[in-house]
């Protein structure tokens, strides 16, 4: 008898599987576990308490991004500077000393592979297809880009899958977002997603995983496929998958944590067979029409918020649903908007080029093209662009992005999380606005009264260059 | 893992849909390495706001949170479950949660109950002035008056709940199970193990 027709997240959930409870929750095995700084001092002192060991650190690996500060680590005589904030330092200092008292490899702040832990994974090919990853951070679901089912944990799952490599776990429901058309010229991954969590809403993926399919994520790059799976979360599922091909093979082959020879080549018929089957169903489905994304900007303070760059902000009582016009009202006044206004209009002092959504390659090569021979205008106090990596800051610096960033007026930092989520120096002063290439948009976000505008790095760039909001399409040749 | 069986009195009635971890605890707050202490930041944004729920007397040590929609969406941070633990707080009703939040809160013994919002429309107009009680054992939600809803529960959480058990211990309990996959895993997809050799072959 042929087996039932499975969706891709099935065949890895499947293929997971240690046991399987009356109840239908399931005790599946994690192959792949990222650690930083910030959610995992609790659950590596609650194993010291109990006498508990990791189980395979192995399959783990450490990595600082959160609370590190994006100016120069190393003084002038190669020695490294301390982290100012004492709290921040002693929570860095803490990862530095658990992973190798656990036997965890542990990249360290200066090394040239430190980076943000969603971009240091598949950069290192420490993630991989058809693996369970995890971490403590809600933005594991970018490994989904590379068509791993990746999320994140709480720190007590942190602390169960040291000791046990494995979670309980109830299967999801699955979700799918099918793409028809082409995506037009400037419109990038990442209006896509924003564009997406408008339709379904940031619960709409909820119970969820989403699996992102169609032409378009057919030829998308995998920094762009990363970008997309990473802010599911944004649209309420813990993962978004996108099915592995040779795009991704390609991008994977020959990276340090990825297998070789003959290893690898058994591995990609793997790989190769984990694609929905054709008469797979899904719990849930929504279309998309490409051709009806444009350049997108956000106006509120939930990711939902979103908006057309040509369009307006909109009024409260346009929503359908009364606490959605409430909510509306408290948006509207946290970020000192008014109904009716053109986005465009918007100004902003501040940018920031940087994430776990958009600080690879690609995306600062997108952001140069835009700023080459122009600078920033007047009115944009701080603009920033900061490598998801040491290694995407050296190819970025190879290619001479870091110099077209500098002209125009940006400062280049360090590789981190920066402004993403104000736990280092890098912050939006209170009632300043902030055209950010991160993924949330929430009071507070970047610093408390920070206003955050999440775009794609292009309309960001576009917006240094204006000082305000931009359709980055007039600064195109399209 | 704490036991829990009914939780009983005021129910602070919070309403907002869309509560975020951002909002539950901000990220200044997260560079401890403890669990303890987080309370003084929970919902300070609220908290800023005069007339909030939060600072009202009656609902002082109140160990109920009411909300509306996809309460604890955003950041997996479980310093969102231990701040609200830290404040007093063992249970949040809300239509629907998010999916990291409600796992986060399980493993620390608060109870996500889920109702529909007209219920919880119900139940935050009673909030204001009487108290609620959340029976897990026959999951029912009752007021003083002739309310009672019935709600969902995952039956594993329940037992492990009502029972005050373990899961690190129970999976641990596992072990040969889980070393029965290690091995067949190595067997059919062999790759998987030691990334970090591949690491040094490719040096």
């Amino acid at each position: 008898m042929p087996s039932k027709p499975r969706t891709l997240y099935e065949k890895i959930w499947d293929a997971h599987v240690v046991e399987r409870q009356e109840d239908g929750t399931c005790l599946i095995y994690i192959d792949r576990h990222l650690v930083h700084e910030v959610t995992s001092p609790q659950a590596f002192e609650a194993l010291r308490l109990s006498g508990r060991k990791v189980r395979r650190p192995d399959l783990t690996l450490a990595v600082p991004d959160h609370n590190l500060p994006t100016t120069p680590r190393l003084a002038p005589d190669g020695s490294r500077l301390p982290v100012a904030d004492a709290q921040s330092a002693a929570q860095l200092a803490a990862l530095e000393a658990n992973a190798p008292s656990f036997g965890i490899e542990y990249i360290d702040a200066v090394a040239p592979e430190q980076g943000i832990v969603h971009v240091v994974g598949p950069e290192q090919g420490f993630s991989l297809p058809g693996t369970t990853i995890v971490c403590g951070d809600s933005h594991t679901a970018a490994h989904g880009g590379i068509g791993a089912l990746a999320f994140g944990i709480g720190t007590s799952e942190v602390e169960h899958v040291l000791a046990t490599q494995t979670l309980l776990l109830r299967p999801s429901k699955t979700m799918e977002v099918r793409v028809e058309g082409e995506l037009g010229p400037g419109v990038t991954p990442k209006d896509l997603i924003l564009h997406i969590i408008g339709v379904i809403g940031t619960a709409g993926g909820t119970g969820h995983v989403i699996e992102y399919r169609g032409p378009v994520f057919e030829r998308m790059s995998v920094e762009g496929r990363l970008t997309v799976c990473n802010m599911s979360i944004e649209g309420g599922a813990r993962a978004g998958l996108i099915a592995p091909d040779q795009t991704v093979f390609d991008y994977l082959e020959g990276r340090p944590y990825a297998p070789t020879d003959e290893a690898w080549d058994k591995a990609v018929d793997w790989w190769r067979s984990l694609a929905t089957d054709e008469c797979a169903t899904f719990d849930k489905s929504v279309v998309i029409d490409a051709s009806h994304v444009e350049p997108t900007v956000t106006w509120g303070t939930s990711p939902e918020d979103v908006v057309p760059i040509g369009g307006e902000v909109p009024a409260p009582e346009s929503f359908a649903d009364l606490s959605k016009q409430e909510a509306a009202r408290k948006s509207l006044d946290y970020m000192g908007l008014s109904p009716g206004m053109p986005l465009e209009q918007v100004e902003v002092e501040n940018i920031f080029i940087g994430s776990c959504t958009n600080s690879r390659i690609e995306d600062l090569r997108a952001a140069a093209a835009i700023l080459k021979g122009r600078t920033k205008a007047h009115n944009v106090r701080w603009a920033i662009a900061v490598p998801g990596s040491g290694l995407v800051k050296r190819q970025a610096e190879e290619e001479g992005l870091d110099r077209i960033f500098t002209d125009a007026g940006f400062e280049w930092r360090e590789p981190g999380c920066s402004a993403c989520l104000a736990m280092n120096p890098d912050k939006v002063p209170p009632g300043e606005r902030c055209a950010s290439t991160s993924n949330r948009n929430f009071v507070g976000r970047q610093g408390p009264g920070s206003r955050t505008h999440l775009l794609s790095p292009a309309m960001a760039a576009a917006a240094a260059v204006t000082g305000r909001l931009t359709d980055v399409r007039k600064l195109l040749d399209v | 893992m704490k036991q829990v069986s009914t939780i009983s009195g005021r129910a602070i009635p919070l309403g907002l849909k869309n509560v975020d971890t951002d909002v539950i605890i901000p990220a200044h707050w997260l560079k401890t390495v403890s669990r303890e202490g987080l309370g003084k930041g929970a919902f300070e944004s609220i908290r800023q706001t005069p007339g909030n729920p939060f600072d009202v007397e009656d609902f002082a040590g109140a160990p109920i949170l009411i909300a509306g929609d996809n309460f604890g969406c955003g950041s997996s941070r479980e310093h969102a479950a231990w701040a609200m633990l830290d404040m007093g707080l063992t249970a949040v009703i809300a239509p629907s949660f998010s999916d990291i939040f409600s796992g986060n809160a399980f493993k620390n013994g608060i109870l996500a109950v889920e109702l529909p919002q007209e219920q919880v429309d119900r139940l935050l107009e009673v909030a204001k002035d009487h108290p609620i009680t959340i029976d897990l054992e026959n999951q029912f939600v009752t007021t003083p008056f002739q309310d009672r809803f019935a709600f969902e529960v995952d039956p594993f959480r329940k037992h492990c709940l009502l029972n005050g058990l373990d899961e690190i211990g129970l999976t641990l309990e596992r072990d040969a199970a889980i070393e029965t996959h290690e091995k067949e895993r190595a067997d059919s997809l062999p790759w998987l193990d030691a990334p970090t050799r591949n690491r040094r072959e490719h040096a």
